[in-house]
């Protein structure tokens, strides 16, 4: 029996208008970050100096309720995690007093602690200063002052099942297990999803006091128990702007759909073709179409390479919930080009046709303004690509 | 005493390579500095108090293990970010 949400609201939140001003891509590289701003069309684009240049960025985000807070998740390779803050847009940066860190433990005993800070999620609209953040290891962590200071966020980085769920290090992504995909549900800010890498989805309906594991349906690898948490690698969640009671997701094991108040995972990526699969990363939901998603696929078959299947990238559009997809990529090198694409580094904006955007580990990040079907290079010579935000400074 | 500050940390310390500060063990120090210094300290030690992976810190030309190290008014700590890369 699925959790009761505690204000369900309308099914559908308000139609949402198609934005028609520049765009803003928010790029964070394992060298620092870049903004790369286009005209009000979305045909030339402007690349700034890069901003904390040496630094691994892992997130920046946009506050979309002021629309002038940014927060960068960073570190170095010497250096330990912090967050950077900056309230003009990107003028000027400040670092947060109290960046997301594990309580000290006694003497004698072994705590954690953070690595790095690898996802950046703002609060509810009605909570203008809370962002949430996930680190690797896995921990969860909340600011209620804009970023300013961070505490750990509910009772997941200490409890007993949980840490069994999240595992030790070894058994993460090759860059540190990751909390990622916080999700807060735009109609009740009570209501959160997070996923880990592993450790499965989970939700909670009482603003964190509580959460409940949410993997029904989900495949593990093979020869492993699916009923087993700790088994589960969801790389990426996203819930559908228009539709919240719908959430699409990428994992280690396929693409899957979730129609609440349905509590199993349905795996859509079985309709993809045989020879490209349904194995990726990223994952990215049209603004006010909940039946169209695109996902760029990467090949996950013998040693898992996870570059482009046979060397041809192309991103796969479904307009019918996963039902059918179709393959765009036009525009795309034809063969020979062995992209990754990491989960944070493709996402849409909310245009009309939607504009969508990808960075690849090779420094390479690629448009369309026309929802997919026709891309173009927009940038080369970056860094490695960890993530790309649209947004509308 | 004086402390030696690496390249990555001097946007803290506005652009000193050494700054002056009083302590009578490596964590009286290091609390000391990210006074003078705010956020520095988590930056080169871990919420558990551990010295970060690729940091080191010498007292004189002894590396300090941990923090519990005592010194002299006269020591000299060098912060050093450890070789790392390819």
């Amino acid at each position: 029996m699925p959790p009761r949400r505690r204000t369900a609201g309308k099914s559908k939140t308000a139609m949402l208008k198609p934005a028609t001003g520049s765009v803003a891509l928010l790029i964070g590289t394992r060298k620092g970050a870049f903004i790369l701003r286009s005209d009000r069309s979305r045909r030339t684009w402007k690349l700034t100096e890069p901003i904390f240049l040496g630094h691994i960025v892992h997130h920046l985000m946009l506050d979309p309720r002021d629309r002038r807070t940014l927060l960068a998740a960073a570190r170095t390779g010497h250096l330990g995690p912090t967050v950077f803050r900056s309230t003009d847009s990107g003028k000027t940066w400040k670092e947060a007093q109290a960046p997301p860190a594990f309580p000290k433990v006694p003497e004698g005993q072994k705590g954690r602690v953070v690595d790095h800070v690898f996802w950046l999620t703002p609060g509810h609209p009605s909570e203008p200063n809370v962002w949430y953040a996930g680190t690797s290891p896995q921990g969860l962590f909340r600011s209620e002052d804009g970023g300013v200071t961070w505490k750990p966020f509910s009772y997941i980085n200490d409890d007993r099942q949980y840490r069994e769920w999240m595992g030790t290090v070894q058994d993460g992504t090759p860059d540190g297990p990751k909390l990622h995909s916080i999700i807060v549900d735009p109609r009740d800010l009570l209501h959160l999803y997070f996923a880990m890498s592993g450790g499965g989805v989970h939700e909670s309906i009482d603003g964190g006091k509580t959460f409940t594991t949410l993997v029904k349906g989900l495949e593990v690898v093979q020869g492993f128990d699916a009923a087993n948490v700790t088994f589960h690698d969801p790389h990426c969640v996203r819930l559908c702007p228009d539709n919240p009671d719908r959430l699409y997701q990428q994992n280690h094991c396929g693409i899957y759909r979730l129609d609440r108040p349905s509590n199993e995972w349905v795996r859509i990526g079985k309709n993809m073709p045989k020879q490209v699969g349904d194995i990726g990363f990223s994952i990215v939901l049209h603004p006010r179409d909940s039946d169209t998603v695109w996902v760029f696929p990467m090949d996950g078959t013998e040693v898992w390479p996870r570059v482009s299947p046979d060397g041809k990238p192309a991103v796969y559009m479904t307009r019918n919930a996963g039902k059918t997809w179709t393959r765009q990529d036009k525009g795309f090198p034809k063969s020979q080009a062995w992209w990754t694409v990491k989960r944070q580094a493709m996402t849409a904006d909310a245009h009309e046709p939607v504009g969508l955007y990808f960075g690849t580990t090779s420094g390479e990040l690629w448009g369309s303004r026309t929802g997919g079907a026709g891309w173009t290079c927009l940038v080369r010579n970056l860094p490695e690509i960890y993530s790309v935000e649209a947004a509308e400074l | 005493m004086t402390v030696r500050i690496p390249s990555p940390l001097r946007s803290y310390t506005a652009q000193q390579a050494e700054v002056d500060v009083a302590g009578s063990t490596l964590k009286g120090v290091l609390t000391a500095l990210d006074q003078q210094y705010p956020g520095l300290r988590f930056r080169i030690i871990t919420e558990q108090d551990t010295i970060r992976q690729h940091i080191r810190i010498f007292v004189n030309e002894e590396q300090a293990r941990d923090l519990s190290v005592a010194l002299r008014p006269d020591d000299e700590i060098h912060i050093i970010c450890a070789l790392s890369g390819g």
